[in-house]
């Protein structure tokens, strides 16, 4: 069912940058919604100690990004948790958001739905996911206690994932498409020393098997097909800046949105604040300013329009 | 503050409850739970006569996460009359929530 109301602003995404937008939109009175696919909070909600924000020499992400959330929505922003789906304008000039559950309507977009996890690209990932496939081990780890788990991935983050996860389940394969890891050190040492885990190099994952849950994967290796029977499959290979959502916007080769400073993409009425804007440092505090000066660049343009 | 519920407590307060019962699957190293923690006191503060809303911490009540297959979490499970009606994963928000309890 669409809903009427023709918002002022849709801001896509309830990171820092677009909790922002929503606070300064809101404090502008203007009506504003912001529109949100997972949980609000962005990345940071999984960092346990945050020190560098201003005000802030000890925080939690999560718990920074609840005060921020609280703020939003004190200042008058609505949130919906939806994905959003397609955006278009009518011929009147309003933006159609389009969203899982319903239509939306605004006469200014602010993109800030920052970088997302890369997926493997491969069937039934969909399908699975939430139901063995997840892209956080220390969020779903836990549920699966003395199982045997894969994690795939090369870098930081999935040795990082994996090494978490011997402390928890029977097994831990650590899965990478190269003959080496590109991440080093002792923490990968450390992986190697458990007795639970097993490091399976060369291979990528051809398929994932399961009735309503995973219960194995099928791996491409130079000796053949192998499979593992695991519990859970993490995925870790990287974050990607991508918006396929809408049409017609300038991105550099890497997919990040092309914005100067005063936020304004090269579609009239469409913003962009956050990672996902190209720029040369992504912090929480280039990305609540971005948030800032999006919604002051989008008063301008309905001044303009009027 | 939600009630916090284990299998001990969980037929008198979920099973047995005149009126419908959201029961929210967390746990306290999920900061997607921790999330949507203040989104459900406001709902059930604001909703009291039409539902009840009770917190389940899988790693307290784990007998509850098998026997409701919680693969995922936060994980919200909408019971009534003591039968499961639906279920969803992630965030809500208490407008959704509220035509969620409805159907």
């Amino acid at each position: 069912m669409d809903s009427k109301v023709t918002y002022d602003i849709i801001i896509v995404g309830a990171g820092i940058a677009g909790l922002t937008a929503g606070i300064y939109a809101g404090r502008a009175s203007k009506k504003t919604l912001i529109l949100e696919g997972s949980t609000y909070g962005g990345q940071i909600i999984n960092t346990p100690d945050v020190q560098n924000f201003p005000g802030e020499s000890h925080i939690s992400g999560a718990g920074l990004m609840s005060k921020v959330y609280a703020q939003a929505k004190d200042c008058g922003a609505e949130i919906e948790f939806e994905n959003v789906e397609k955006i278009q304008r009518g011929d009147d000039g309003i933006f159609v958001v389009h969203a899982s559950d319903e239509n939306y309507y605004a006469k200014t977009i602010i993109i800030a739905s920052g970088t997302r996890n890369r997926k493997m690209n491969i069937e039934r990932e969909d399908d699975f996911m939430g139901h063995g496939v997840s892209f956080c081990a220390t969020c779903d780890g836990s549920l699966y206690r003395n199982a045997a788990v894969a994690v795939y991935g090369g870098g930081n983050s999935s040795i990082s994932e994996a090494s978490y996860l011997t402390s928890i389940a029977k097994k831990v394969y650590l899965i990478h498409r190269r003959d080496e890891l590109r991440a080093s050190g002792t923490a990968v040492e450390d992986f190697m020393a458990c007795q639970n885990s097993e490091l399976i190099l060369n291979s990528t994952i051809a398929e994932l098997k399961g009735s309503d849950k995973l219960e194995s994967i099928v791996l491409n290796t130079p000796h053949g097909k192998r499979e593992l029977q695991v519990a859970a499959l993490f995925i870790a290979i990287g974050r990607e800046a991508s918006i396929d959502y809408i049409d017609g916007l300038d991105k550099d080769p890497d997919g990040y949105v092309i914005a100067g400073e005063d936020c304004q993409t090269n579609i009239p009425g469409v913003f962009v604040a956050g990672d996902i804007r190209t720029k040369n440092v992504r912090q929480l505090v280039t990305a609540a300013s971005d948030g800032a000066i999006a919604v002051n660049s989008a008063l301008a343009y309905m001044r303009s329009a009027d | 503050m939600l009630a916090e519920v284990s299998s001990s407590d969980f037929e008198k307060e979920v099973l047995d409850a005149k009126l419908p019962v959201i029961v929210d699957f967390n746990a306290s190293w999920c900061p997607p739970c921790q999330m949507l923690r203040p989104i459900l006191e406001d709902f059930a503060a604001e909703h009291s006569d039409e539902c009840k809303i009770v917190s389940v911490d899988i790693d307290l009540a784990r007998d509850l996460a098998d026997q409701y297959e919680i693969s995922s979490i936060p994980c919200l499970v909408l019971m009534r009359n003591g039968e499961e009606i639906d279920r969803k994963l992630g965030l809500q928000s208490e407008r959704k929530l509220k035509k969620w309890i409805q159907r």
